[in-house]
């Protein structure tokens, strides 16, 4: 599979090296090349300066021919409009997009956009955790 | 109508005044505080705090009775998302977005919003129209057509002065709408007017036929 992701954070950079390690292609996308310190040192794939919710960026990182595109930048908003681009200008056939904003979540989720909050999902977590008894 | 601005910047502050004084209802939002005490200082409580693309916000001002979400700040993405959150989840019937990159207009398009506004290229357009080497200028879009409507002006030696209108090879899809000469009433061309050095030429014109256009008339 060829996978584009949006954004080397930790989540960016980490999410990279596992699909490497599955044998998947990777092209990372970040507008600041210090953030490319998180890849794992023998991270083979291609690590690409610019801003992923620009078209040309998007089709130099090969958006064309990617089965999977991931939105991971800070910003909810760019995470959406990347996604969309993704998903409608050039017809990858998964977008998955962070949207720490559990309402903008669910209404892109209706849109048809495939959508994770870690709000939501961590504050569940806590709340297992806190309420579980026995551990 | 009812209003709503998202982006309390120079942009957003003068569009609200405008719409008032046009006796509308509007309300800003704006996410900073300090841009949002100074609107409220200069133009009344109809500035909010808060940030446009979220639900929630929207929600408390009134959304779903608003004609009309305009978003104007600085950042397309935040007025990408402000426009499809105000359409989808409360019904707007109309969403204006303002971009700052160019390139965002199709996008903008293909994902839905009513109108686009590129404020890049108005910017650029009003300079082509002050630079004298441009032949030809933008003066207007004409929305969802892909037409525009364009000014040539007849530089004084191009070799199509003299010639009858209608023995110039105009491209298909341009249409010549007005001649306007110095001190003379403006005249509706014919296949007979003869062009004059200076002539100013009013056009209606596909974008691929701008180019061909241009060169029809100025012969170069």
């Amino acid at each position: 599979m060829k996978v584009v992701i949006m954004g080397c954070g930790r989540v960016g950079a980490r999410l990279a090296s596992l699909l490497e390690q599955d044998g998947h292609s990777v092209t990372i996308i970040d507008n600041d090349s210090y953030s490319f310190r998180r890849l794992a040192p023998d991270f083979k794939g291609t690590a690409l300066i610019g801003n992923g919710i620009d078209e040309d960026v998007l089709r130099s990182a090969g958006i064309e021919e990617a089965d999977a595109f991931i939105a991971l930048t800070q910003g909810d908003n760019r995470n959406v409009m990347a996604s969309q681009i993704a998903k409608h200008i050039f017809n990858v056939p998964r977008a998955v997009c962070r949207i720490y904003d559990p309402l903008r979540r669910d209404m892109y989720a209706e849109l048809g956009i495939e959508t994770i909050s870690p709000t939501t999902i961590f504050a569940q977590i806590l709340r297992e955790k806190l309420e579980s008894q026995g551990d | 109508m009812y209003v709503i601005v998202v982006g309390g910047g120079r942009v957003g502050y003068y569009l609200a005044k405008a719409l008032l004084d046009e006796g509308h209802e509007v309300l800003i939002l704006e996410k900073a505080a300090a841009i949002a005490s100074i609107v409220s200082d200069e133009l009344g409580s109809i500035c909010v705090r808060g940030d446009g693309c979220e639900a929630t916000t929207l929600a408390s001002v009134g959304t779903n009775r608003a004609d009309m979400l305009i978003a104007v700040t600085g950042d397309d993405e935040d007025n990408l998302v402000a426009c499809q959150v105000a359409k989808h989840m409360f019904n707007v019937p109309r969403t204006v977005a303002r971009i700052r990159n160019p390139k965002n207009e199709n996008i903008f398009k293909t994902l839905g919003i009513d109108v686009i506004v590129n404020t890049t290229n108005l910017i650029l357009e009003s300079i082509e129209e002050e630079v004298p080497t441009h032949t030809l200028t933008h003066l207007r879009d004409i929305r969802d057509k892909g037409l525009g409507i364009v000014e040539v002006k007849i530089p004084p030696d191009a070799p199509t002065i003299g010639k009858p209108i209608r023995e110039l090879s105009l491209p298909e899809g341009s249409v010549l709408s007005l001649v306007i000469r110095k001190a003379r009433k403006p005249i509706v061309p014919s296949g007979a007017t003869i062009l004059e050095a200076e002539d100013q030429i009013i056009a209606v014109t596909s974008h691929e036929s701008e180019e061909a256009l241009r060169a029809a008339l100025s012969g170069q």
